[in-house]
C-alpha cells in the first residue's frame, strides 16, 4: 500500500490529497504539456493535439493493422520474455552455487548486458533469418541478461544465517534449497521478472526490425518512411500503456506472494 | 568429585581455529580445552573478537576447527546435528513463513508432520507465551516476541544442547531482563545443557552454574569461575552478595582483555 510519509506537506495542514487526485493531476498536467507542445510551431509536427492522434485509432484500425501489430508484438514479446527467463533462472541459481559457473559466465553477462541490441539485431538477422524467430532471439537475449544479473545477485545475498539455522535444525541439502533459498529468492525472482519485460518492450524496436511483417516497432519505423506522426505517436502511446498494464499486474502479483517481507520497495 | 557422577555431555579438545584472511592467517582459538557436563548451563563472556562465536559454531558443526576436536554424546562432531540447537542473535526466523510455520518447520525436520506438527507446534508457542501470535508473520512482531519464537523453534528440534550466541544482545533492557527470567525458569524446569555466549556479565552470573572468561584474541579460556549461587534464581538474585562479589571478579578480568584488545 503507498501511504504518504508522516510530515509531508499535506498532512501539515491537516488535508491529504488522495493517490488517485494525484495521478489524476498529474494526468492533467502531461495533457496540458501535450497540448502546449502541439500548438508550438516548432513541435507541432511531433505532436499532433490528442484529439488528432485518437483519431487514429479507427483509422489504424479499418487498414486493418492495429489489432494484428498489437498481437504480434506481444507475441514476441511473451514468448521471448517467456524464453529468457526459463534460461536465466537456472543459470542464476547455478551463478550463485557453483564459483566455477560465476566466474565464467559473469564477465560475459556484463559484457554483452551494456551493447545495444540494435547493435547485434544484424547478425541476428543473417543467423536465424527473418521473421518471428529473430524478434524472439533478440527479445530472449536482452531479458536474460537482465533477469540472470537480477537474481543471481539476490540470491548470492540471501541472509546466511537462514541457511545456517536450517542446517542445525537438521535440514538436508534438498531441504534448504526447496525450504529457504527458494522462497528468499523469490522477491528477487519478481523483481528480475518485472525488469525482464519492461526490457522485453524496450527492446522492441530493435527485435522487430530485424523484417517483421507487422508490430508495433516494426509499424513505427514503417509509418516513419511517409511522415506519419499521429498514427506514431499513437503507437508509441500504445507500447507505454501496455507497459504500465504488465508492471501493474506485476506488481500484484509481487504484493501477494511477497507480503512476508519486512521491507518492500515500492 | 562431584563432576565424575555426571554425564560428560560436549568435549572440547586441544581445539585451535585460524582464519586465512587476505592479510594472513587470523588466530581465532588457541589450544581450548573444556568439558560440559549434561544439564550444565555455562555461559562464555570475553571482550569482542575472542572466538566466542567461533566455539560455539564448532560445538554447532557449522565450522570445523583447524586442529583438535570437539565431541557430542561421545562422538565426534563433523557436521550439524539435531542433538544441538542454535539460538542466533539475529533470530534467524524464516521471514515468509508465520510464527506456527516456523516452529513446524523444526518439527517437519524430526519427522512430525501434518495435524500433529500443528498441535504441537501450538504447544512450543503456548510455552513461550506466543500462541496468540501464531498466524503473524515475523516482521509484524518486536525483537523480543522474535526470539521467543526462535526459542520455541530451537526446542521443538528437541536438542539436547542448546547453544545460544548473545540472544538477548539485540534487545532493550526490559526485555532483556524478561526473556532472562523466562529462560532461567524454563532450564530449572528441563534442565537442557546451555551453552550461552553473552557481552553481559550480570547475565552470565545470573543464569549460569559456570562462567567461562575468555582472553582477548587469540581466544583461549582464561578462567572458569564456578558460580555457586543456588537455583531458583531471579532478578532479585542480583542484589545478593554473592553475586556482587562475582560480579566484581568477573568484570575486572574482562575489563582487563578489553584492555588488552584496545592495545
Amino acid at each position: 500500500m503507498m501511504k504518504s510519509r508522516p510530515g509531508q506537506e499535506g498532512e501539515k495542514k491537516g488535508f491529504r490529497i488522495p493517490d488517485k487526485l494525484w495521478l489524476l493531476i498529474s494526468f492533467l498536467a502531461a495533457m496540458i504539456l501535450w497540448y502546449i507542445l502541439s500548438i508550438i510551431p516548432a513541435t507541432a509536427r511531433c505532436f499532433p493535439n490528442v484529439v488528432e492522434t485518437l483519431k487514429q485509432i479507427p483509422v489504424m484500425i479499418n487498414r486493418g493493422v492495429l489489432w494484428k501489430d498489437i498481437g504480434s508484438s506481444m507475441i514476441s514479446v511473451l514468448a521471448g520474455f517467456g524464453l529468457g527467463f526459463v534460461i536465466a533462472l537456472p543459470v542464476a541459481i547455478l551463478m550463485a552455487w557453483y564459483k566455477p559457473v560465476r566466474n565464467i559466465i559473469e564477465p560475459w553477462i556484463e559484457f554483452i548486458r551494456n551493447i545495444p541490441p540494435l547493435a547485434y539485431v544484424p547478425l541476428v538477422v543473417i543467423a536465424a533469418g527473418v521473421g518471428r524467430k529473430p524478434q524472439i532471439i533478440v527479445i530472449t537475449l536482452a531479458t536474460f541478461l537482465t533477469m540472470c544479473i537480477t537474481i543471481y545477485q539476490g540470491v548470492i545475498n540471501i541472509d546466511e544465517t537462514l541457511i545456517k539455522a536450517a542446517r542445525v535444525l537438521g535440514a538436508s541439502d534438498r531441504d534448504i534449497f526447496v525450504r529457504v533459498i527458494a522462497p528468499a529468492s523469490l522477491p528477487f525472482i519478481l523483481t528480475a521478472i518485472r525488469l525482464g519485460a519492461s526490457v522485453a518492450l524496450t527492446t522492441l524496436i530493435a527485435a522487430e526490425s530485424t523484417g517483421a511483417m507487422a508490430g508495433l516497432g516494426m509499424r513505427i519505423r514503417s509509418l516513419n518512411n511517409n511522415f506519419e506522426t499521429k498514427p506514431m505517436l499513437l503507437y508509441i502511446i500504445i507500447i507505454g500503456i501496455i507497459g504500465i498494464i504488465i508492471e501493474k499486474l506485476i506488481k500484484l502479483l509481487e504484493r501477494r506472494l511477497t507480503s512476508w517481507q519486512e521491507k518492500r520497495e515500492i | 568429585m562431584a563432576g565424575e557422577a555426571r554425564n560428560l555431555k560436549v568435549r572440547i579438545d586441544h581445539v585451535s581455529k585460524v582464519y586465512e584472511t587476505r592479510n594472513g592467517p587470523m588466530e581465532a582459538l588457541r589450544d581450548v580445552s573444556l568439558d560440559i557436563y549434561e544439564n550444565e548451563f555455562i555461559c562464555v563472556v570475553g571482550p569482542s573478537g575472542c572466538g566466542k562465536s567461533t566455539l560455539l559454531n564448532i560445538i554447532a558443526g557449522l565450522q570445523a576447527p583447524t586442529s583438535g576436536k570437539a565431541y557430542c554424546s561421545g562422538h565426534e562432531i563433523t557436521g550439524t546435528g539435531t542433538e544441538r540447537g542454535v539460538v542466533f542473535q539475529q533470530y534467524a526466523l524464516f521471514p515468509w513463513l508465520t510464527v506456527k510455520k516456523n516452529v513446524i518447520f523444526a518439527l517437519n525436520m524430526r519427522g512430525i508432520k501434518g495435524e500433529q506438527a500443528d498441535k504441537m507446534a501450538l504447544e512450543y508457542l503456548c510455552k513461550v507465551d506466543l500462541e496468540k501470535f501464531a498466524d503473524h508473520f515475523p516482521k509484524e512482531l518486536s525483537g523480543g516476541m522474535k526470539q521467543r519464537v526462535a526459542i520455541a523453534r530451537a526446542y521443538a528440534a528437541d536438542p539436547q544442547v542448546l547453544l545460544m550466541d548473545e540472544p538477548f544482545g539485540a534487545l532493550d533492557a526490559q526485555t532483556r531482563t524478561q526473556l532472562q527470567s523466562e529462560l532461567l525458569e524454563t532450564w530449572e524446569k528441563d534442565q537442557k545443557t546451555c551453552f550461552f555466549i553473552t557481552h553481559d556479565v550480570d547475565e552470565a552470573i545470573l543464569l549460569a552454574q559456570k562462567v567461562i572468561i575468555m582472553s582477548a584474541r587469540p581466544g583461549r579460556i582464561k578462567e572458569i569461575v564456578p558460580v555457586d549461587i543456588p537455583y531458583p534464581r531471579n532478578q532479585e538474585t542480583k542484589l545478593t552478595p554473592e553475586f556482587m562479589q562475582l560480579r566484581n571478579h568477573i568484570w575486572e578480568q574482562v575489563y582487563k582483555e578489553y584492555l588488552e584488545v584496545r592495545k
